[in-house]
């Protein structure tokens, strides 16, 4: 089972349930697809880690080949192409990966070559797996990271997704092949209207879905008061704690340092798993 | 030998544009007749590598310098790569800067800047 975690706003709390819903359950694993900033790793400090590099196809191009007819450099929609002096100049930063110039060339001189843009590691903490994506500073996109760690999913019986925050489309390739979405909701204007676009997300992929309620004030507020007027079923509540806040700033695990949340986590993975007897 | 401006307006009182890459148009001043033709910079819609794309259309206008307040990275690439020379425009208009040019009072441009890519689009 995949339980992704997701929230639209950043800083609502999805590395706190992710990490803690994978750590609650023996033999899972804790996947960060949170590729730009991934932090699960600092809670887990995983060990005997094996890391391998996730390169894409840019554009390359053979000089014997190319006639200098320029169809590539005005089919390149990023303009990642200029033809200067009888050679083609590839500005590889600004190449999109579309391999279009590779079609339009009559010469076949357009070819691709692999350029590496992060990395995934794989490691072992306290019997679970933590997989996590690091993006290299200034790459455009973490989704071919975000593809090579849903392969390696696969073989997990039990694995938590902590998303990207928003809902563009890193956060659709997280979500893809989830077979649950847990949608962490903070109770503020910002919160919600954040989550509106993430819940719109799911319910277009028909996404099985449940809320979490994190930083909650009180029963009255305006999350909770959303999933009520709309049937949204609300998998747990966690109320501002300075207990909670403490240990997360020490880099702590809750369902680690405590049998309640541990029994909590349990409970709500329990509650997922039974949705799908 | 033709040189090229970036320009707001397609006139020759037009300001000099702030922009190389997304200027909407260039100023192209012919020194053997003395005249100066403007093309639209089909450039500055793009929505990324415009100064790459820019840069692309001066080699091809067969450009011999350019004269600007300041110019990326790859566009300068681009530039030197076909040996147009960069002049440092002065504040005024186009018909001030063909001047100067023509007097050899321009300093080489040396405000190559990283880029502003992205920061004006919503990813």
């Amino acid at each position: 089972m995949k339980i992704a975690v997701l929230s639209g706003k950043g800083g609502t709390g999805k590395t706190f349930v992710s990490v803690n819903l994978a750590a609650a359950e023996e033999n899972s694993c804790y996947a960060d697809f949170d590729t730009e900033e991934p932090d699960g790793h600092l809670f887990f400090r995983p060990e005997n880690i094996v890391s391998e590099n996730v390169s894409v196809k840019i554009a390359d191009y053979n000089k014997k080949l190319c006639v200098g007819c320029q169809k590539c450099v005005k089919f390149c929609a990023f303009n990642a192409l200029a033809y200067v002096g009888n050679k083609l100049m590839i500005f590889e930063n600004v190449c999109h990966s579309c391999g279009g110039c590779m079609t339009v060339c009559p010469e076949h001189a357009l070819t691709e070559k692999d350029k590496i843009v992060g990395v995934t590691e794989e490691g072992v903490s306290g019997g679970i797996t933590v997989l996590t994506g690091f993006l290299n500073t200034g790459e455009a996109s973490g989704v071919p990271i975000i593809k090579r760690l849903n392969e390696k999913l696969n073989k997990y019986k039990f694995s938590v997704i902590d998303c990207p925050p928003g809902s563009a489309c890193q956060v659709l390739e997280s979500v893809k092949n989830a077979d649950y979405c847990v949608l962490v909701l903070e109770p503020t204007i910002f919160g919600l209207d954040n989550f509106l676009t993430v819940l719109k997300l799911v319910k277009l992929l028909n996404k099985k879905f449940g809320v979490i309620i994190n930083k909650s004030l009180s029963d009255n507020n305006i999350a909770e008061n959303y999933c009520n007027e709309n049937g949204i079923d609300i998998l747990a509540r966690f109320p501002y704690d300075q207990y909670l806040a403490k240990i997360n700033s020490e880099g702590l695990i809750a369902v680690r340092e405590k049998a309640k949340y541990k029994d909590i986590f349990s409970g709500i993975s329990k509650k997922i798993k039974e949705m799908f007897i | 030998m033709k040189i090229v401006i970036p320009a707001d307006v397609n006139r020759t009182d037009s300001q000099v544009s702030l922009a190389f890459g997304r200027a909407p148009y260039f100023a192209v001043y012919n020194t053997e007749t003395c005249n100066t033709d403007f093309i639209s910079n089909s450039a500055a819609e793009s929505s990324g590598g415009a100064g790459i794309k820019a840069a692309q259309a001066l080699v091809n206008l067969g450009a011999e310098a350019m004269i600007s307040f300041r110019c990326g990275e790859n566009a300068a690439a681009v530039l030197n790569s076909s040996g147009i020379k960069m002049f440092q425009a002065e504040a005024g208009s186009v018909a001030l800067n063909v001047k100067l040019y023509t007097e050899s009072r321009l300093n080489a441009l040396k405000d190559i800047h990283p880029g502003f890519h992205g920061q004006t689009t919503n990813l």
